[in-house]
């Protein structure tokens, strides 16, 4: 309706909509470094073709809808290979300073962390809330542990002495785990009001910093 | 530090800050790592308290926890028709044989409960299979003296593998054409495979077309992998 009477006021309808509560020349301020963000990207697209790949594997109906095993099973070893490489070499000729930086941050819990994971999530928080330094050491462990469980279920089909009898087990687990994790964290990104700003930091780099003072009271963000 | 927390204009403040998250990150990794050695314990535990609730909400028959996995080599799965399909027995026997679909029905029927273990790490109990056992079924080619072990050959090509005539007398092996009440499915191998739970699954030959009586054992698919050709459950390929 208001797009039909006046084309501005649509314009900044839809504006004010995208961006929640924002006044009218928002300022932004920095929140992830360009590595950071190649990082989580390289992650996200290597998780949903591993995950896609590997449900092919899995999943019964899936395996024989598809067929094509010894290729499908190819793709989801060679993807996990490149996968791991690729985060490798993000580490090495990144900005290793801002990886490390963002590692502290995710290692150091206090009280209102410690609240907000609690529930009260009104709790000032830092760059980084408690839940998502929760599901970053989550993701990361998990990393490590796809990487390893993936490689042993390889190795253990070539070397029938190196089988552990847990590996499928927990290639398994960490799998629905995850699942149940990017959903939420997609939920949190993509659709809860309050908090789907923060993809914008993730493409773009830089948030509203009315909307960092609200969420991140605690973090004091670069002078943009 | 303790007079300033309560203040509400001193957000800046990291009241209480320790460095945990490391040990929150090595402790997931470890619990991991515990779970590569002693999966299979949980793994029983948890499908056990799960059944009922996958059974009942269908899930089950979706998500293969205590259940199935289809595992196959080539690209694409033999289809069975019940017209021209047959299976042949040759090799070390008086009487070469081509049996069709019909032909394999009426042998004596051989109906039992077992579990199926599979290599990788996954087993499905409680599995029903209906088919023929093989001194039934071997018999009608007459093997000669000097036969001792059955090659198979699967209609998934390159598939193959064997199993000494001393095995196939096992009391609960057979040449199963029936699961859980109905005709073998495809991805189980239709119309026929060997059934054989004292061994990991790569051992029970799904799609069989052709059954060639040998002087002695060879290596099978797996076997030219790397796996142990006496694939005993729970005393073979790295358990045990």
């Amino acid at each position: 309706m208001a797009e039909l009477s006046s084309p501005t006021a649509g314009a900044t309808a839809a504006v004010a909509g995208q961006a929640g509560v924002a006044p009218a020349r928002a300022r932004f301020v920095k929140r992830f470094t360009l590595t950071e963000r190649v990082l989580h990207w390289v992650h996200a697209a290597a998780f949903f073709a591993l995950l896609g790949s590997g449900l092919i594997l899995y999943l019964p109906a899936l395996s024989v809808a598809v067929g094509r095993r010894p290729l499908i099973k190819e793709i989801h070893f060679y993807t996990g290979l490149g996968w791991a490489g690729a985060l490798v070499l993000i580490v090495l000729l990144g900005n290793r300073r801002a990886l490390l930086r963002t590692a502290r941050e995710i290692d150091l819990f206090d009280r209102d962390d410690a609240r907000f994971l609690r529930g009260e999530t009104a709790r000032p928080q830092g760059r980084f809330n408690a839940g998502q330094k929760l599901n970053a050491i989550i993701t990361a462990a998990f990393a490590v542990l796809f990487f390893v469980s993936g490689l042993l279920l390889w190795v253990g089909e070539r070397n029938t002495d190196i089988r552990l009898g847990g590996t499928l087990y927990l290639h398994d687990v960490l799998m629905y785990v995850s699942v149940v994790l990017v959903a939420g964290h997609l939920y949190l990104a993509l659709i809860n009001r309050g908090t789907r700003h923060s993809l914008r930091g993730m493409v773009l780099g830089s948030v509203r910093e009315d909307w960092a003072r609200e969420h991140h009271a605690k973090w004091t963000p670069p002078r943009p | 530090m303790a007079a300033h927390h309560d203040l509400p204009d001193t957000p800046r403040e990291n009241i209480g800050a320790r460095r945990v998250g490391r040990a929150a990150f090595l402790g997931v990794v470890g619990a991991g790592v515990a779970t590569l050695f002693y999966g299979r314990q949980i793994s029983n535990l948890t499908s056990r308290a799960t059944k009922p609730f996958a059974d009942v909400s269908g899930l089950s028959a979706i998500v293969p926890s205590g259940g199935w996995r289809i595992y196959t080599v080539a690209a694409t799965m033999p289809v069975f028709d019940r017209r021209t399909w047959s299976l042949r027995i040759d090799g070390l026997v008086r009487r070469p044989i081509e049996l069709s679909y019909d032909d394999l029905l009426a042998l004596p029927r051989a109906e039992q409960v077992s579990t199926f273990h599979c290599v990788t790490g996954w087993t499905v109990t409680g599995v029903h299979w209906a088919g023929v056992r093989f001194h039934d079924l071997l018999a009608l080619a007459e093997p000669l003296p000097e036969a001792h072990a059955a090659h198979f050959v699967s209609a998934e090509i390159p598939y193959d593998d064997y199993l000494t005539l001393a095995d196939t007398a096992l009391p609960q092996v057979m040449l199963a054409y029936g699961m859980d009440g109905a005709p073998l499915p495809q991805e189980h191998g239709a119309p026929v495979r060997v059934v054989i739970p004292e061994m990991y699954g790569y051992k029970n030959v799904k799609w069989v077309k052709q059954i060639t009586l040998v002087d002695k054992q060879g290596s099978g698919y797996w076997e030219q992998r790397g796996y142990d050709v006496n694939a005993i459950v729970g005393h073979s390929n790295g358990y045990g």
